[in-house]
């Protein structure tokens, strides 16, 4: 049956977690309380030199905002992953993360002795900390995905936070075109403006996914996409690392 | 933001005419003011930075966006590290606005923007990966291969979200120019793309000059 919930978890705010997800499996990461914020980063399974990349990700597909129809692509002309499905509507690529200091001047410092697990974590040393578990560092980390945040750009391209981008049950779902190691936190957005630091839980589903039709919505999105789709098809003559 | 250098060609302690389809690597130290010269106009130059004393700190995109809260680079913009850093100050700039949101073109990037045969014409990266590997005593490799600046680029952002690309806004004799604010291994692919009309499908070479 397609789409069948394979495994079902939640993830608090403030937290970080990874997981490899398999070809042919989707992702579904839903706003429990609305204003969550989840970083996101992408690696091969079977080169970790192969990592998302969001100027290739950006450029081929001519957006800034990711949503419905977008391929996630990686540093190697293929797609880690398509958006199949988005209640949000606008996803962005290149704010980064928060560091330890900078939560600390937004927020105030909230260290673990005095706060324990309700402490003010950051998004870059929760990247670190997932990323040493597969021997990767600072080196490593690339422009990260910042999904339900929305950042515009005006004319003279100043970039504006928009608040209340995702409402509680809001979700977007990720299917899987290749092997992928997924790495990810749920700590604040950069520009957030709340006056309280922000924890928002998240759910993510691990689905099956309905095998990829000729007439696919991500596939025919773009050319540049149909194209990408055969680079993974060309790479999986020759990885075996996952079957038809 | 426009603004012209005072400085003097004939006073550089450097210079050198990097070809379309080669690269540029040298250390470029504190204090040194560098600039980048777009000789026959609207060329691409993809520029990476690290921290000459410890590689792993280097040019960071989404921090130096973000502390800016702004998407193009021009005068006065800090490009900032991923240690949160300031790496260098941009302090002339006859261009206008350059673009940090692109990336470079890979060979396999190519395939993906515009055809799956295009996979063997030359590209950004494979220069930057000649030179990291021709360069060891920096002893980087492709995990120092990050998101780049495209010097004398003109990718606008609409408020939609679309991402464009407009033809360059430079022109002969356009150049932006740096002040270094540590000792900066500069890495710069003079880009070979011949597919995107931004450069006229005539890649042309670009003049670094550096001045004490």
């Amino acid at each position: 049956m397609a789409n069948k919930i394979l495994y079902q978890d939640q993830i608090a705010g403030a937290c970080h977690w990874s997981l490899q997800m398999r070809r042919g499996t989707s992702l579904r990461v839903i706003d429990n309380e609305g204003g969550a914020n989840v970083g996101m980063l992408f690696y091969n399974p079977v080169n970790l030199l192969e990592r998302y990349n969001a100027p290739d990700t950006l450029k081929c597909q001519h957006t800034f905002k990711l949503t419905k129809g977008n391929c996630l692509y990686s540093d190697m002309g293929r797609v880690f992953c398509s958006i199949v499905d988005d209640t949000v509507g606008w996803h962005e690529t290149v704010c980064g993360n928060l560091t330890k200091a900078m939560i600390a001047e937004k927020w105030g410092e909230h260290s673990y002795q005095d706060y324990g697990n309700n402490w003010h974590q950051n998004g870059y040393n929760s990247f670190l900390v997932e990323l040493a578990k597969l021997g990767l560092g600072k080196k490593d980390m690339a422009s990260n995905l910042n999904l339900f945040s929305k950042v515009e750009v005006d004319n003279q391209g100043d970039l504006k936070y928009v608040d209340g981008n995702s409402k509680a049950g809001d979700y977007i779902e990720l299917r899987f075109e290749m092997d992928t190691i997924v790495v990810f936190h749920t700590c604040p957005h950069p520009l957030n403006p709340a006056k309280e630091y922000p924890r928002k839980s998240i759910t993510y589903e691990i689905r099956e996914a309905a095998p990829v039709a000729d007439n696919d919505f991500c596939m025919n999105f773009r050319p540049e996409n149909k194209r990408g789709f055969e680079n993974n098809k060309i790479f999986h003559l020759g990885c075996g690392c996952s079957n038809d | 933001m426009i603004k012209e250098s005072k400085l003097l060609v004939e006073e550089a302690v450097y210079r050198e005419v990097v070809p379309a389809g080669d690269y540029f690597m040298k250390v470029v130290k504190a204090g040194q003011t560098f600039r980048i010269l777009d000789l026959e106009g609207n060329q691409a130059a993809d520029t990476l930075f690290y921290n000459a004393d410890d590689p792993s700190e280097r040019y960071s995109a989404m921090d130096t966006i973000r502390s800016q809260g702004n998407v193009y680079l021009t005068t006065d913009t800090k490009l900032i590290s991923n240690e949160q850093n300031i790496m260098l100050e941009i302090v002339a700039d006859t261009c206008g606005r350059h673009d940090t949101l692109g990336g470079a073109c890979a060979t396999e990037s190519n395939t993906v923007r515009y055809a799956l045969d295009k996979k063997c014409m030359h590209a950004c990266r494979d220069s930057w990966l000649l030179a990291v590997a021709e360069n060891e005593e920096f002893g980087m490799s492709k995990r120092d291969i990050t998101h780049n600046i495209n010097f004398f680029m003109n990718v606008p952002i609409t408020a939609e979200g679309g991402l464009t690309f407009q033809d360059g806004i430079s022109a002969p004799g356009k150049y932006v120019e740096m002040k270094a604010m540590m000792d900066v291994i500069v890495l710069i692919s003079n880009c070979p793309q011949l597919n995107n009309p931004c450069n006229g499908y005539n890649p042309t070479p670009v003049e670094v000059l550096i001045w004490d």
